[in-house]
Order: structure tokens, then sequence, then C-alpha cells
């Protein structure tokens, strides 16, 4: 599946820009694949044991993942992945 | 920056928004790794992602208790424990609300003294977010930033709305689609661009930290976060204040992302540091609505990983499902020996009466949370009888009628005759 993954401006730095192609079958496997071609972003998108950082919130097409099976949660073709600083609001 | 709005001309702008060439906001430190960051709208560290907060000089000059006193009665008479060098320019009479003695909730928690600090007659906006749009909008300023904006569950509209408007700032505010018509209106009287969006609060918030990315707004609990969250602690400093200088033993707030809750605890402890109060830090208690309730969960399970919940209350102004402060939150209750309760809706209703009943204030639902959370706790034992509690009442109920408006009594229609009313005084005192 191809999907999109866009980063906040703190993360863009360490990649190639604010949208990155990917591709897997869920969210882990895609942020799995940006991981491996952005080596000094990986550790902002998944901690030492492979779990999403704690610092970010990842909404697949607008919705938290965590509730709906976090990197586990399965992907489509053409949809929109979106990492969010997770320190705002209240 | 960039902005949607038209933009003034000088002199237009020169007009409207209150000078800050003297105010300095401070550097900020990572609360995680302890990275450095120069002053700048941003709370969150480039290095970790972690919160910011402000840096405040060790070696800046401390005033004791007659040089606070003899200050004006607003937070600003703490300004030394806020992230500004130089004065304030904007929002100078917000604080010092009341700290009212309760002795009747007192017999009803079995504790020696209770005190409610009523926030919910807070200038401008009837709520504590006045204290932290002050810094946050001081903030602004410093930075240039001609828009401001929020994120809110209503209370915080309210007092963004109010703040900018008096700076003669624009304002973006976000808020879910089905706020109380009190905090919609409340809001709106000012003239900020108010936005409803369809989604609970925690679909507003992820928005709007996508739109200060984009826009570059000074979004006030987003990328002004870390001097925003820094005005919420003038509240501990008052209570230590209107108490005579010294602490109570414990204290309960309500708690939607989990900041006020973080910075009670800093406060108490700044004072300490500062030797304007004597012995340990109250134990914090926080008190959520069982419709959303990750923060006392968190506590309950005593591990560090919040789990999100999908709101479903009728408190909505702390409806948070993913509060951002809340691991932190829950360590301070920890750490101080407090701890956490949440309650049903129906018996933050009865918070609500029980408070006006015997205290005379009328708080909103947050208010109704923490009132019926610390009767559950004294219940279940964390209270000592020699306690002195001191309650913090964060909103104003005139906001949220909604919540009571159908268990109150029906005021009864009568003729304008003598008769009648000593029918219905006989009636009701049976004599």
């Amino acid at each position: 599946m191809a999907v999109t993954l866009f980063l906040p401006t703190v993360l863009a730095k360490l990649a190639d820009g604010r949208a990155i192609e990917s591709t897997g079958e869920t969210v882990g496997a895609v942020v799995a694949n940006v991981a491996a071609r952005y080596p000094n972003l990986a550790p902002r998108l998944r901690d030492e044991t492979g779990q999403p950082y704690p610092f970010v919130t990842f909404y697949l097409n607008d919705e938290d993942i965590r509730f709906n099976g976090g990197f586990e949660a399965p992907v489509s073709d053409g949809d929109e992945l979106t990492v969010v600083p997770a320190i705002a609001g209240g | 920056m960039t902005s949607i709005l038209p933009e003034a001309s000088p002199s237009q702008a020169a007009s409207r928004a209150p000078t800050a060439a003297a105010l300095r906001p401070y550097s900020q430190r990572c609360k995680l790794c302890g990275t450095e960051n120069d002053a700048a709208p941003a709370a969150i560290c480039e290095n970790c992602l972690g919160p910011l907060e402000p840096l405040y000089p060790a070696s800046r000059r401390l005033p004791d208790r007659a040089t606070i006193a003899a200050r004006p009665q607003s937070m600003w008479r703490y300004r030394e424990w806020l992230p500004f060098e130089g004065e304030p320019v904007a929002s100078l009479d917000t604080g010092f609300s009341p700290l009212i003695d309760a002795p009747r909730l007192a017999e009803r928690l079995g504790v020696a003294r209770v005190w409610v600090k009523n926030d919910a007659v807070s200038h401008p906006s009837l709520s504590f977010k006045d204290r932290v749009v002050s810094t946050a909008i001081n903030a602004a300023i410093a930075f240039g930033l001609d828009t401001v904006g929020c994120a809110s569950t209503g209370n915080l509209a309210n007092a963004v709305a109010a703040h900018a408007a008096r700076a003669g700032l624009a304002s973006w505010i976000f808020i879910p689609e089905d706020l109380e018509i009190g905090k919609v209106i409340g809001t709106a009287v000012y003239g900020p661009n108010l936005v409803r969006i369809k989604g609970h609060y925690d679909d507003v918030n992820r928005l709007c930290a996508q739109l200060a990315d984009r826009f570059g707004w000074g979004i006030v609990n987003v990328n002004l976060r870390g001097y925003y969250g820094e005005g919420s602690k003038t509240m501990a400093f008052e209570i230590a204040e209107q108490l005579g200088w010294r602490l109570p033993s414990a204290v309960v707030a309500p708690m939607a992302g989990g900041s006020l809750v973080t910075k009670l605890g800093k406060g108490f402890k700044e004072f300490i540091d500062a030797g304007l109060v004597d012995g340990a830090t109250p134990r914090v208690y926080g008190t959520q609505a069982s419709g959303c309730a990750p923060i006392v969960r968190l506590w309950e399970r005593g591990d560090s990983t919040l789990v999100p919940e999908i709101p479903n209350t009728i408190a909505r102004s702390i409806a948070i499902g993913n509060p951002a402060d809340g691991a932190f939150a829950a360590k301070v209750m920890r750490e101080s020996g407090g701890g956490g309760q949440h309650v049903s809706d129906e018996a933050l209703v009865a918070g609500i009466r029980l408070l006006a009943e015997t205290t005379g204030v009328f708080t909103e639902t947050a208010g109704g949370v923490t009132v019926a959370g610390a009767l559950a706790l004294a219940e279940a034992g964390h209270f000592r009888s020699d306690d002195e509690v001191v309650l913090c009442i964060t909103g104003n109920g005139l906001k949220t009628t909604e919540a009571v408006s159908d268990v109150l009594p029906a005021a009864p229609v009568i003729a304008p005759k003598v008769r009648d009313v000593a029918a219905l005084v006989a009636e009701r005192t049976g004599s």
C-alpha cells in the first residue's frame, strides 16, 4: 500500500521534507520503511522497543491510531499518516 | 511570519497593540533532556520533542513578603516567578481572586479547615484560564506576533478572546462544535475568529498543533505553551499569601490537560525554595469526570503510559482524552503524597449544588468535579481530621447552566398577593 507520511516542521529537517512517500500493510510497516531510510528521524518515530515514540502522536487519516490498533492498524492505498508532536493543548 | 489575515498598516498596528520594547521572555529548557533553547514561540524541544519550560536566571533577585504585599493585587505581584525580564505590558489586572473560608464544607469533609480558591470570579473571563492567557499574551506581544489563538474546551476560548481584544491582537479560536452556549457566546462577543470543529477537543487540539506549524500564529496552548503554563503557578502563590504566608496540607484541583496540577506543585515548591513559606509541599489531588479520566486512571495504575480516552461526560471543560501533561500531573500527585479521584456526572452536579448551597459560589462542571472528588477522597480516607484543604474552583457556573437547570426546583409562579406568599411560606416551613 502506498501511504504518505506527513511530518511537523521540527521533524521535517531530519528527512527530505514534510511529506514522505512510503509503503506497507500496517502503520508500523509504513513507519518502519521511513525509519530505515532516515536513520536520524527514526528515534523520533519509534522508541527502542519499536513502539511509537512517546512524544509524538500518529494520526491515520486524522484518527489517532491508538484507538485503532496502534502500529498494527492496517492501511489502504492513498492513506495519509500524520505525525504531530504530543505536547500541545490543555 | 505568515498570516491569512489582512495585514494592518504600521500605524494601525502601532495604535492597536501594546509595545514590548523592554519585555523579554526567558529562554527555555527541555523538561526531559535539559537542552536549552533560545526564547521563541516554540513549546517542544528540537532534540527530543519534550516540553520546554522557561529557564529562570538563578541570579535574579527575589522579593520578600513585604515587597510582594505592597504591590498591586494581581498575579503580576509575583512577576519574578513569571517568565519575563522586564515589565509586562498587557493583562495587568488578572489574578488575586478570593480565598473563601468554607466551614460547612470542612464539616462535610471531616477536616479542620477548607478554603475555596475562587477563580469563578477571575478577571476578565471568569476562569483560571485568565492566568495562563495573561502570560501567553505578554509572550505573544514580546515576540511581535499579531495573531493569537487556541484549542479550547471553552474557558480558554473565553480568555483568549477577551485578552486579545483588549490587547488589540487578532485571534483565531477553535472549539468542539458541541460546547455549552454560554462558552460560545462568552467567546464570540469579543469579536474573535471563532471556529467550531466537528469532533472532540482532542481533534481540535491536533488541528491546532498543525495550524501553529503552518500559520505562525501564537497559539497559546501550542507554541506559546511553555510561557502560558507558568501563569497557573500564581494560583499556588496566592493561596500561600492569602493563608498568611503558609501552606495548606492538601489541595484539590480539576484536571483536563493536567497542567494546573503540575504547576500548583511547582508553584508551592518555588515559594518554599524562596524561603517565603515553610513546611512541606501540600498533597496535591487531581480530579476528573469518570467519563474522561485518563490521568486519574494513570495514577491508579501506577505506570507512566497514558492511555487516551474518548470523552463521554457533561464536564466538557475538562474533557481532554489525550492530556499532554497527564504523566507529569500523575507524577506530582504521587510524589506529593496526594492522589486522584474520578466522579460520575451525577456526582459532579451534586458537587455544584453543594458548593453553592454551603459556600455561595456557583461553579461550572469542573468545579463540581473538584467538590465531588473531594467528598469521595474524604470518604476513601485520604484526609486527616487536622487537614487544611484548599479546593481550586476554576470556572463560573453561569457558563454551564445546562448542567444544573434540570435538577433545580422550579420557582413557583404566584399572584402578587401577601396571602399567596403566606401560603407558600407555610407550605415550605410548616408554620
